[in-house]
């Protein structure tokens, strides 16, 4: 994309009720933004991808392959293997193989070694993988620079430490690996959540077989590299591409000791009903509706960012998005506005240029999905505002958008949209907001914006949510523990919390 | 001499079941002993809309206090010992049996009550994350809880699989064993007297097999502990749960007196991770 683009500042004037004279937010009125792409030379990509099972990459028994495509050029990157039931044997055998030949016995401060290795290499080859994340997935190049990548090696090297050190996490307890884990991620952090969900399995002596999501398989394929670089024993990982399908013959599969997975709610209950019958352990991580609560003592500004930050981050493909804003009803109007002319500012567009600000949304059934909800949305009666910014010709793209005067029976305030739309409603009081925060089947996150403290640890104690921010929103960390309450999900990652599911206590 | 109604406890009072049906328990021999309120699904959405009213402020009792409370269970029993002893005759056990399972019963409630404001430290943590701010994970209790009491193990399963779930500020509604229903009853008046809040423990008497639906499906229900070794009932159990994702515990205990049927990793089974982050300026 070599053009220049133009920011202007300006919006079409509004009504606003507020008694204080409008000013108009500067931003950059008068900037120009040069094209700034990360260059993708030095990005080494196969045409076609086989299966990583047993330490290498092989044909898949089915012989199927399918595209990965660039959601922002609509351009085939690479052909991948599409796992078939047998294929997933393969690599369930190989996982089992491993994990009673090597790897449960192996001594633990040497497994940790390995891991270690894992975070060192992506560290090392950081850039190429944020270019193919950007690519493949459609997410600002600052976002996987600077948030997908280092996060993915710090889960690394954050549960390489607690190889050797496990009998400390869990005390009066001998924690035993639970065997052969089954891992089904999605395509929101391809990367990230690769390393959320293999980093703890293997620090605590299980093996595994990971699907990642089939519009972005790439990074996983990646990482696979990387596990044959770091010269992890053969099956100890197993990368298996494929899409729903390849999934429920993993979940399915008699020999799998655990399930983790990531991805909708809809998709968890089903998983939960296939393997009620059987022993296996298991960790959802599913959707959310978030309630993001503004009080009038707020930094406003501070928490406009935040407002931002928490839907329109990674185009809100975020399973905590911040995507129900509650704005206390005397600065409603005043963060509405300000809300608006941040929105103005953002940049819609290739994915790998710097200035980018939202990219491109990952696949065009999610943006049809998406388009459906806001259309849903002013159907319902909700008032909508768009930015005006312009956006690339070809490829899957979606303005930052809002809606206000929502209320709570609107679908697009109960059902997750996994977009850049944001439902803004009103409140006056402490107690209403918190009826409303938690007036839904999910409870994954919430955040809080005011000044004050006592205030502050009274909605977090409320909130029914695994992960609330107060004054911040959207962050993560390794040691910090993630996950639902509700039908967000069973089961926590990330930090000590993050072992349980891969262990058994005797 | 008059005989005890044995009646449901919900919501910190003792009706009898909505359906007015009843079952009868009879000893070994045949000899019948009392009949026994058929509890039925109406009676456990009571049950569940009473655990939710209270769930909240049982919730955000104190630590101290629900110690105090689960010590003042404990002293109740104790002091009603030999009425239970008497009732676990009747429903089979020896004298001895009775005895033993009446004195573990207490000393498990005094084993929690301790827990109540140490497990919470057991089960934290403050995070160190690499950005500017502050971060810690405590628990908090998952919310309404489903206990399918075991079929055996008298009055001490029971308060074994209730204790973990009510000391860590859930509040529950309890299928009793249809083997002990009355000691399960007679356990409720020592929870009525004993300052526990209304709702916090509900318990049901009836048949498991028509029971076991409701219970693990209703939808305002937030974990299932399901005790026994059927698995077809546990497979049930944990299909049923799925329907709003309930937490599904399975406990299996042959033996209620062993050192590994008490534990704080039992009241962590019911209890959520909760994340909260806070910037610190730099």
């Amino acid at each position: 994309m070599g053009k220049t683009r133009r920011k202007t500042g300006t919006t079409t004037p509004r009504k606003s009720r507020s008694p204080r004279p409008v000013r108009k937010l500067k931003f950059a009125t008068d900037w120009t933004y040069s094209a700034a792409p990360e260059s993708t030379d030095h990005v080494r990509l196969e045409s076609r991808y086989g299966l990583f099972i047993d330490g290498k990459f092989s044909e898949p028994r089915s012989g199927r392959y399918f595209a990965t495509i660039s959601p922002s050029t609509e351009k085939k990157i690479a052909d991948v293997a599409d796992a078939s039931t047998a294929d997933v044997g393969r690599a369930v055998k190989a996982a089992r193989r491993a994990f009673d030949g090597t790897w449960s016995k192996m001594k633990p401060s040497e497994r940790g070694k390995y891991i270690f290795r894992i975070a060192r290499i992506i560290q090392e080859r950081a850039r190429e993988f944020a270019v193919v994340e950007s690519m493949d997935g459609g997410k600002p190049i600052r976002e996987s620079r600077d948030v997908d990548i280092p996060l993915a090696a710090g889960h690394f090297f954050y549960y390489a430490g607690w190889a050797d050190k496990l009998p400390y996490a869990f005390p009066c307890r001998d924690p035993k690996p639970v065997g052969v884990a089954g891992q089904i991620i999605p395509w929101n952090f391809p990367l990230l959540m690769a390393a959320w969900k293999i980093a703890p399995a293997l620090a605590t002596g299980n093996t595994v077989v990971l699907k990642p999501a089939e519009t972005t398989p790439l990074t996983a394929l990646k990482l696979a590299e990387v596990i044959q670089e770091a010269d992890l024993p053969p099956g100890v990982v197993n990368i298996i591409t494929g899409a729903g399908e390849t999934g429920a013959a993993l979940v399915n599969h008699p020999d799998v000791d655990k399930i983790a997975f990531t991805g909708s709610t809809e998709v968890g209950k089903i998983i939960q009903k296939a393997i009620a019958g059987s022993k296996k352990k298991f960790t959802l991580e599913l959707g959310g509706k978030a309630a993001n609560i503004v009080f009038e003592d707020a930094a406003i500004d501070q928490a406009v960012e935040g407002i931002v930050n928490g839907i329109f981050f990674n185009q809100g493909h975020v399973c905590c998005a911040g995507s129900r804003l509650f704005v206390q009803e005397s600065v409603a109007d005043d963060v509405v506005r300000r809300l608006k002319d941040r929105m103005e500012t953002l940049i819609v567009g290739d994915p790998l240029d710097k200035n980018t600000d939202i990219g491109a949304i990952n696949s065009k059934p999610q943006l049809e999905k998406i388009r459906e909800y806001i259309q849903i949305g002013q159907d319902e009666g909700a008032e909508i505002y768009q930015s005006s910014c312009p956006l690339p010709a070809k490829g899957y793209w979606c303005r930052p958008t809002l809606f206000t005067k929502a209320s709570q029976s609107h679908r697009i305030v109960q059902e997750e949209i996994f977009g850049p739309v944001l439902a803004v409603q009103t409140f006056r009081t402490v107690e209403e907001v918190i009826e409303k925060a938690n007036n839904t089947p999910y409870g994954l996150s919430g955040g809080v914006w005011t000044d004050k403290g006592a205030k502050i640890f009274k909605i977090t104690g409320k909130l029914r949510a695994g992960v609330v921010w107060a004054n911040t929103f959207n962050m993560f960390d390794p040691s910090s523990p993630f996950g639902g309450y509700k039908e967000s999900g069973v089961g926590r990652e990330g930090g000590l919390h993050g072992l349980l599911p891969y262990v058994n206590l005797s | 001499m008059i005989l005890k109604t044995y009646k449901l406890y919900i919501g910190g009072k003792f009706p009898r079941t909505e359906s007015g049906r009843y079952d009868i328990l009879k000893t070994s021999r045949g000899a019948a002993v009392a009949n026994i309120c058929r509890g039925s699904r109406k009676d456990f959405r009571e049950a569940v809309v009473a655990a939710r009213s209270a769930a909240e402020k049982w919730g955000a009792a104190s630590a101290f206090l629900r110690g105090q409370i689960l010590y003042r269970m404990a002293e109740m029993l104790q002091g009603r010992a030999s009425q239970f002893v008497q009732e676990l005759e009747l429903q089979g056990f020896t004298l001895r049996a009775a005895s033993r399972n009446t004195e573990a019963s207490i000393d498990r409630l005094v084993y929690y009550a301790g827990w109540a404001d140490k497990f919470q430290q057991m089960f934290s943590s403050v995070n160190p994350v690499s950005s500017s701010h502050f971060n810690f994970s405590m628990c908090e209790p998952t919310g309404v809880v489903a206990v399918l009491a075991p079929g055996e193990g008298g009055l001490l399963g029971l308060v074994s699989c209730l204790a973990p779930v009510i000391v860590g500020g859930n509040t529950c509604t309890l299928l009793a064993s249809q083997s002990t229903p009355l000691t399960a009853i007679t356990f409720a008046e020592v929870l009525h007297g004993s300052d526990l809040p209304a709702g916090v423990v509900n318990i049901l008497t009836g048949r498991r097999d028509e029971l076991l639906e409701p219970f693990s499906t209703h939808m305002d229900v937030n974990a299932i502990v399901y005790c026994g070794s059927d698995s077809k009932e546990r497979q049930e159990t944990r299909f049923n749960a799925a329907g709003n994702v309930k937490r599904t515990v399975c406990r299996h205990l042959r033996d209620w007196y062993s050192p590994d049927a008490q534990s704080p990793y039992m009241i962590a089974d019911t209890q959520e991770i909760k994340t909260t982050w806070h910037p610190i300026d730099t």
